[in-house]
């Protein structure tokens, strides 16, 4: 259960940011999560509804978009998705292996309402 | 109308801010520090209590243990020939953060001791998102866990400095097959340092207690 941290850290990048920005209100998030680093899923959102209550983020929609894995053999240039139970390349079978995509865990952008515009 | 604002910060940057902190302490005071991690039932504090003894004559340790809610492992460690065990109770967090370890690096005179054991909570996806501020971390896997581990929990094997395999005794009466767990290791931690041991036995350890004192006298 690291759901309730995750939020924290959220929640203090975005009002940093939406401060910066002059937001008067925050409606959504973009969150990027790698598959190698899925440390959380969708209840997040319930402890975001909770944490965000009384800020200029309260009832933002959290959005996640989910990186599939990707690999990259060394040996012989094939960038592949791996298979459930099986890493190495399937052409080659080669075990030399750079990962291309599926570690990210970033707060990717936010969507706001500032003063102007109302 | 809304506006769209770029962020890209990572999320636990907070949590990797102040494991840098935590680091600079402990070279500051001298301290060499090991945060260990695997599931629950891997070996840790089983581990711990084979490291101390062979170590306590060359250096001054301390045991931090990270734990749900009980103190079992660091009465462990205590009686092991830890000089000093901390324990931290999660409150429930499956995995020791950056925050916790400070509060435990509070506790302690980093002045008296050579090196910091970290004993993180047993568990095989989260303690990896979450850098401490020590110098090597480690994973202790083990043959009853069953050799599909690197490819089901992939992000434990990614940022680890080395990996025991414990309990190697079970082998002949579990289907651990040894090529097909390290073929996913080598995959995603190319050259990763291995030792294969058993607490119960004692294989293969002093090879682990070698490392260790290298680490810790290169310092």
């Amino acid at each position: 259960m690291h759901e309730l941290p995750v939020a924290e850290s959220i929640l203090s990048i975005v009002l940093k940011h939406a401060e910066e920005a002059q937001a008067t209100q925050i409606t959504d998030l973009n969150i990027v999560i790698g598959q190698l680093a899925s440390v959380i899923d969708d209840s997040v959102q319930f402890y975001w509804d909770i944490l965000s209550k009384d800020t200029i983020a309260e009832g933002a929609q959290l959005h996640f978009q989910r990186v599939p894995t990707q690999m990259l053999c060394l040996d012989c240039n094939h960038a592949y998705k791996p298979a459930d139970g099986e890493m190495a390349c399937p052409l080659c079978d080669g075990v030399l292996i750079k990962i291309l995509k599926g570690e990210e865990f970033y707060l990717d952008s936010i969507e706001i309402k500032t003063e102007d515009e109302e | 109308m809304t506006k769209k604002v770029s962020v890209v910060e990572k999320i636990l940057s907070a949590n990797d801010q102040l494991a840098v902190e935590n680091r600079s302490r402990l070279d500051e005071a001298g301290v060499f520090a090991i945060n260990i991690m695997a599931s629950p039932g891997a070996g840790k504090t089983s581990l711990i209590e084979q490291t101390l003894p062979r170590l306590s004559e060359k250096f001054r340790v301390a045991v931090v243990d990270g734990d749900i809610a009980t103190s079992i492992d660091a009465d462990r460690a205590s009686e092991a020939g830890a000089l000093a065990a901390i324990q931290i109770n999660t409150g429930g967090n499956c995995h020791l953060d950056a925050v916790m370890l400070k509060q435990a690096l509070d506790q302690l005179d980093l002045k008296d001791f050579d090196l910091l054991l970290v004993e993180n909570v047993g568990n095989l996806v989260c303690p990896s998102n979450f850098p401490l501020g020590t110098h090597k971390s480690i994973l202790v896997a083990s043959v009853p866990e069953g050799d599909d581990k690197p490819y089901k929990y992939p992000g434990m094997y990614r940022g680890v400095d080395a990996l025991i395999i414990n309990k190697i005794d079970l082998m002949p009466y579990i289907p651990f097959k040894m090529d097909y767990f390290r073929r996913g290791v080598e995959i995603l931690n190319a050259g990763l340092i291995t030792f294969p041991i058993s607490c119960t036995t004692q294989e293969g350890v002093d090879e682990w207690i070698n490392w260790i004192i290298e680490n810790v006298e290169d310092k």
